[in-house]
């Protein structure tokens, strides 16, 4: 793979840096084990350290068999991989069908100046990744030769000289910083840290009352109050998940650039440590969806996502988000410039649903009541009736919440719903990309008058739902999104429900 | 013929009356005996893995047993008397030139339109049981991983038929449906 311009259609094999990046890879992996083997086995050292030798050797002749073995080639027609010797396996992707092409470099990789390439169909074959083909790996150029060349950029670039020139849409900015605590990764952060500590000091058969330091402490705790243990905890706890989460934000959002490049595709680059390049061909674009958490709404912050096809469902999560959590402004600004729509759509007024909506959300609300009631016959501890009854008002103040949150609305090219209980979720789906429409009714929601309207698309999740609606809100909003569609089907007060058959 | 009812200037004012009407086309009278043969499957094997889960907890003892599965019992037989009918008043079909409509369910309820132009594939289903009675469940699906429309308990001859008709329609429309 040294050939400046290899032929087109030769087979290539993966950079032989590789021959170094697999072992070390996996030996990383092995750290803490080695680490725990070399510092606590002191007494049969010779035994364990014959047995890692032999596994480094191991490890070292899986990486060379597996690059001699595997090569791939591009073609005009098609991607190909083939490896293995034993189970050979041959991999091949049409060009065509190609719809993302991702790059990522780990540390160990970006040392060796690698990136693994992701090329993805988008196709969910039975929840597989039959339609995904990795180059784990080659080069940093040849990685981004070949991403230009399988987004069919190449040729537009080589063309014309005075192509447009990349447009940088939005780029990392340090205040976003103050979002991070308010993410679930502070969440991580915290059952990371408890999870290792737990790992740590369970492998190396350490019993923290022995650690003179934590005997210290946990003796002064013991004739404190028991308040100002729990504050203790709890201000570890916090200081634990912001730090964490400060750091989870700047390893996955370093240097962050959301750019459109000439070829209609959107890249995004991101990463500290591990960096990544995601791109996403505009013409798979259907719409955006800004998300807002409880916390992060507090904080006036919001996530960003795209809709678009060819993600590959639920397996692309996370490869839509467009921004790190950042303002809400922010968040319209950046998608009314990818959409290339101004105003955003995400900013369109939106109407609200029936009180009908409201008292279905605080009948659920109203849930732990019975529950109560039911922990109480059953004569299950005391104390569980009375969590319930606390949760109540927990529960009813989200009810409230989800029903102010409920909403619908219409811009110029894009449909608009917006619902959710904690986590408030705001869709902008293409008019044009709807393919289709759902109504359903529960017996509840026939009785309250009310029903769920979910506009099917390729794109995203597939169907993006405007809940609650007043029936024949939700149908005019349905025929006017998408005229002649479900029009046919209507009937109105002039046109008297016809019976068929 | 319905283009007049639906006006809605610049804001969306709810004209009170908008409605869905049931698609043309009912399913076969014999998927009544389908859904009820297969309710009763469900009811007993219910009230089986309930009667071995009480009997072997504390409710046994308590004198819960027999009320408890009574209740479901009496539960049960009222589903497999009403769901079906329900079932048959509920589920309706239609093909348009431009689209294929449908609605399903009993308790709760769902209309589904697809347009021809966004069909991917048409296939037929048919379980043993429904072998045995000459019926087919036919499922057209679009892109969309949400969207797919079923068509539950059709005469396997009729749905034959269909399945021909929404094929040719839709090979004929180009473009790849997303």
């Amino acid at each position: 793979m040294t050939e400046a311009a290899p032929a087109p259609s030769s087979w290539q094999r993966l950079d032989p840096r590789m021959l170094a990046v697999t072992p070390l890879r996996q030996l990383a992996g092995f750290l803490p084990v080695i680490l725990i083997v070399l510092v606590v086995g002191a007494r049969d050292l010779d035994g364990r350290f014959y047995g890692l030798i032999a596994a480094v050797v191991a490890l070292v002749l899986a990486g060379i068999g597996r690059w001699f073995t595997t090569r791939y080639r591009v073609t005009d027609e098609r991607v190909e991989l083939r490896s293995g010797l034993l189970f050979r396996q041959r991999r091949s992707v049409p060009r065509d069908r190609i719809r993302t092409v991702d790059l990522t470099a780990g540390p160990v990789h970006r040392l060796f100046g690698l990136s693994v390439l992701n090329i993805g169909t988008g196709q969910q074959v039975q929840g597989t990744e039959a339609g995904e083909l990795s180059l784990d790996a080659v080069s940093a150029t040849e990685a981004d030769r070949l991403r230009q060349q399988l987004l069919e950029r190449a040729a537009v670039a080589q063309a014309e000289e005075d192509t447009p020139p990349d447009q940088e849409i939005a780029r990392l900015d340090w205040s976003w910083l103050r979002y991070a605590p308010l993410t679930t990764s502070s969440l991580v952060a915290v059952g990371a840290v408890a999870g290792a500590a737990g790992q740590f000091v369970g492998e190396l058969g350490v019993d923290p009352t022995d650690v003179e330091a934590i005997n210290g402490a946990r003796e002064q705790l013991d004739t404190a109050p028991l308040w100002l243990g729990a504050t203790v905890f709890a201000v570890f706890v916090l200081i634990v998940a912001v730090l964490g989460a400060i750091l989870i934000f700047v390893e996955v959002w370093w240097g962050f650039r959301l750019v459109r490049e000439a070829g209609g595709t959107l890249r995004v680059r991101r990463g500290a440590l591990t960096t990544r390049s995601i791109s996403l061909e505009e013409r798979r674009l259907r719409g955006v969806e800004i998300s807002e958490p409880l916390l992060l709404r507090a904080g006036r912050g919001a996530r960003l996502a795209a809709i678009a096809t060819g993600l590959g469902g639920s397996q692309g999560e996370g490869r839509g988000t467009l921004l790190p959590p950042a303002p809400v402004v922010e968040t319209h600004r950046v998608a009314a410039a990818v959409l290339a729509e101004a105003p955003a759509p995400t900013t369109t007024p939106l109407r609200r649903h029936p009180a009908a909506a409201l008292r279905r959300r605080l009948v659920r609300g109203a849930l732990p009541a019975p529950v109560a009631a039911l922990l109480w016959l059953l004569a299950v501890p005391g104390w569980l009736p009375w969590v319930a009854v606390a949760l109540l008002p927990l529960t009813l103040l989200l009810a409230v919440d989800a029903y102010r949150n409920l909403g619908h609305g219409l811009a110029q090219r894009y449909l608009v719903t917006r619902h959710g209980a904690g986590v408030r979720r705001c869709a902008a789906l293409q008019r044009s990309g709807v393919i289709g429409w759902t109504v359903s009714q529960s017996l509840f929601q026939r009785r309250a008058g009310l029903v769920t309207l979910v506009a099917t698309t390729a794109a995203g999740s597939g169907g993006y739902a405007v809940y609650d609606v007043a029936i024949s809100d939700g149908l005019a909003v349905a025929e006017q999104a998408v005229p002649g569609l479900l029009g046919p089907f209507l009937t109105g007060p002039a046109h008297p429900v016809e019976h068929p058959d | 013929m319905i283009a007049g009812v639906i006006r809605h200037g610049g804001g969306m004012q709810s004209s009170e009356t908008l409605q869905l009407r049931p698609p043309r086309h009912q399913v076969s009278r014999r998927a009544i005996t389908w859904w009820t043969v297969r309710a009763v499957g469900s009811v007993v094997t219910v009230l089986i893995a309930l009667g071995v889960a009480l009997a072997s907890w504390p409710f046994a003892r308590i004198g819960l047993l027999w009320p408890i599965l009574g209740t479901v019992l009496l539960l049960g037989v009222g589903y497999v008397v009403v769901m079906p009918q329900w079932r048959f008043r509920v589920h309706r079909w239609e093909v348009t030139e431009d689209a294929v409509y449908t609605s399903a369910g009993w308790l709760s309820q769902e209309w589904r339109v697809a347009p021809m132009s966004r069909i991917q594939t048409v296939d037929t289903e048919r379980g043993p049981l429904q072998q045995l009675l000459g019926l087919s469940t036919v499922t057209v699906t679009t892109a969309s991983v949400a969207g797919a429309l079923q068509i539950a308990g059709l005469d396997h001859r009729l749905a034959r038929d269909l399945v021909e008709q929404l094929t040719a329609t839709t090979q004929a429309t180009p473009g790849d449906a997303t």
